[in-house]
């Protein structure tokens, strides 16, 4: 990653001299330092809240030190393991059904020989990925709402209305398509990129070899994007924890929290509503820790690879 | 995104019969996308017995604007507009105030200690704090319920810094050391000859923050409680998935029922709102398309 020292910086110089030498390097760092230091360095010491019986009258610092009390509860409580039984379900399910949509899609548009009709198919697929999770889900709402299309398309054939937002059955299969239908044209560019890259000469060779389509995407295509695809995979992975806490929000209701909460939605509940700040505080920490070890993870395995890797 | 690959048609490329098939799998994956926005649409222009009539309409029925016309009758959607303008439009420039030299200085990657900055921006990417002690941090700076709140806490993204890092890149070394060993200082080498050939990053990365501040509902949900003071998206939220027409103002809501608007009910309330909040992403589109594929395929491009 790192490139060749510069030749302007010979090496052996004294270190005083290269800082000074490179003092802009420093001086437009300082923003950031700003930055960092007071909206997240100076964030880690509230951490500690997840270790004490927090008086926000007394403030963090004067509350008592209680040790693992709160993580302890914590692991006792039966709503954890659904919490994360729900969080686990919600992405593996993800990782199944949602994850292999956008490769598929790309796959098909490389066949496409019409340029106006690939633009255009291009164009209105990614829209839906630039509105927010807010706007979208209120569109899910209009169509699947008692007065939407779905339920007068029902009604019309004779069947039983439903209400698609509240049933718990319909809870994971509507996280799904939603989640397909706002993302997949957009996830599919990055594929499609990386498709164009692949040498034209393999495919001549194959069809001179007297492999078909079928057989020149399988041996060619496939091959020619697996770095993309594992990339992607292992970042979704490196996510499962969160679940797409921002797409569950909009269609979490009380009605649904045995299937559909998960826990960022249960740590925000506890947290800012019922203001259970330990409990929150510990729940978060949690998460935090096993997510930096599956990123860290995830990067050393993209790295091995040999694919560029986040650091 | 042009595939430059098959300029002639051989006789192993893909069969007729698959091409075609192809195409109809295409076109109804992108009617399915399309049709919702058309729907909303035509409901949003549409008196409210035709929508119960006609749900799956695509072109109004009895066409009305007196959706439109109530949503902006209402002060309260045009101030949480103004204020999403403004978290946009400042935010994205200190975004990119902030950003630009963040990225620089992580780009100078010969001068001493420059692991350790890299190692100060990505920390914060890789381990939050969570949600409770940021909300306290926010407490104890004065930022709950201040609109500075959807700025502040965001004004360097690690990804986008990176980003713009690698861009600085691909310059050509050769360009900024012949101005460095010419006498140019550092500060004059970024004003003068990488900022005007980073265009197209900073339009990129000036979209991503754009869009972000636009989409941006958690900010406000966790830390502006005064509902004079939402976002729009926060806003939204309440009028359009927890289905609170009458956020809109419940007084208005109710005079405009008294004085016999019966065309008007919150389901072509809910589809001129959505549409209201669909329309700039459709304005500034063609340029999302464009720079974001550029800022995916830069991220994805391996140094």
């Amino acid at each position: 990653m790192a490139k060749q020292p510069s030749a302007v910086q010979p090496k052996g110089t004294p270190l005083g001299h290269r800082i000074a030498r490179n003092k802009w390097v420093y001086i437009l760092f300082i923003p950031a330092i700003v930055y960092f230091s007071v909206f997240h360095y100076s964030s880690y010491y509230g951490i500690s809240i997840a270790f004490k019986d927090f008086k926000p009258f007394i403030g963090i610092a004067g509350s008592e030190w209680v040790g693992f009390k709160h993580f302890r509860y914590i692991f006792e409580d039966p709503n954890f393991l659904r919490l994360l039984y729900n969080t686990l379900k919600i992405s593996i399910m993800r990782i199944i059904f949602s994850f292999p949509v956008p490769i598929i899609f790309a796959l098909l548009m490389n066949e496409v020989r019409n340029m106006r009709f690939k633009k255009v198919v291009q164009t209105i697929t990614c829209f839906p990925n630039f509105l927010s999770w807010v706007v979208f889900a209120g569109i899910v709402y209009t169509f699947t709402g008692p007065s939407g299309v779905i339920n007068m398309v029902l009604e019309n054939m004779g069947l039983d209305t439903v209400n698609l937002t509240t049933n718990p059955d319909a809870f994971l299969p509507l996280i799904l398509i939603t989640d397909v239908l706002k993302n997949f044209g957009w996830a599919s560019i990055i594929y499609l990129a990386s498709l164009s890259g692949i040498d034209p000469n393999l495919y001549e060779a194959a069809a001179v070899d007297g492999a078909g389509r079928l057989r020149q995407t399988w041996h060619i295509t496939l091959p020619g994007i697996r770095g993309v695809i594992c990339l992607q995979l292992i970042m979704a992975i490196a996510n499962v924890l969160s679940a797409g806490f921002d797409q569950i929000f909009m269609f979490l209701k009380p009605a649904l929290y045995n299937v559909g909460d998960i826990l960022d939605t249960y740590v925000y509940r506890i947290g800012l509503l019922s203001g259970k700040y330990e409990l929150a505080t510990a729940l978060g920490l949690m998460k935090s820790v096993v997510s930096v070890i599956l990123i860290v993870a995830a990067n050393s395995i993209i790295r091995k690879m040999g694919e560029k890797s986040l650091w | 995104m042009v595939n430059k690959k098959e300029r002639h048609h051989n006789p192993m490329d893909t069969p007729r019969y698959a091409q075609v098939v192809i195409g109809c799998i295409l076109a109804a994956a992108t009617i399915v996308c399309l049709y919702p926005f058309l729907n909303v649409f035509a409901k949003s222009l549409s008196e409210a017995h035709a929508i119960y009539t006609n749900p799956t309409m695509i072109v109004p029925h009895s066409f009305t604007l007196e959706a439109y016309e109530y949503i902006f009758s209402t002060s309260v959607l045009l101030k949480s507009f103004a204020i999403s303008v403004f978290s946009t439009v400042v935010g994205t420039i200190l975004n990119l105030l902030f950003t630009i030299p963040t990225a620089y200085s992580l780009s100078r990657n010969h001068a001493p200690g420059s692991k350790l900055l890299l190692w100060f921006v990505v920390i914060p990417m890789l381990f939050g704090a969570g949600l409770i002690p940021q909300y306290i941090l926010m407490k104890n700076l004065h930022l709950l319920d201040n609109i500075l709140v959807l700025i502040l806490p965001g004004l360097i993204s690690p990804f986008n810094a990176i980003l713009m890092r690698n861009f600085f890149w691909s310059i050509p070394d050769s360009l900024t050391e012949a101005a460095l060993i010419d006498g140019a200082s550092e500060l004059k080498v970024l004003t003068n000859i990488l900022l005007p050939l980073s265009k197209p990053i900073i339009a990129t990365i000036g979209l991503f923050y754009a869009v972000g501040h636009w989409n941006d509902y958690f900010t406000g949900l966790y830390y502006i409680n005064d509902n004079t003071k939402w976002p729009l998206q926060v806003l939204l939220k309440s009028i359009i998935v927890d289905l609170n027409a009458m956020n809109m103002g419940t007084q208005n809501f109710n005079n405009a029922i008294d004085i016999g608007k019966v065309t008007l009910q919150p389901e072509n309330i809910k589809a001129a709102t959505i549409i209201f909040a669909t329309v700039p992403i459709v304005l500034v589109y063609p340029f999302l398309q464009k720079y974001f594929t550029k800022g995916i395929i830069l991220g994805a491009v391996k140094q």
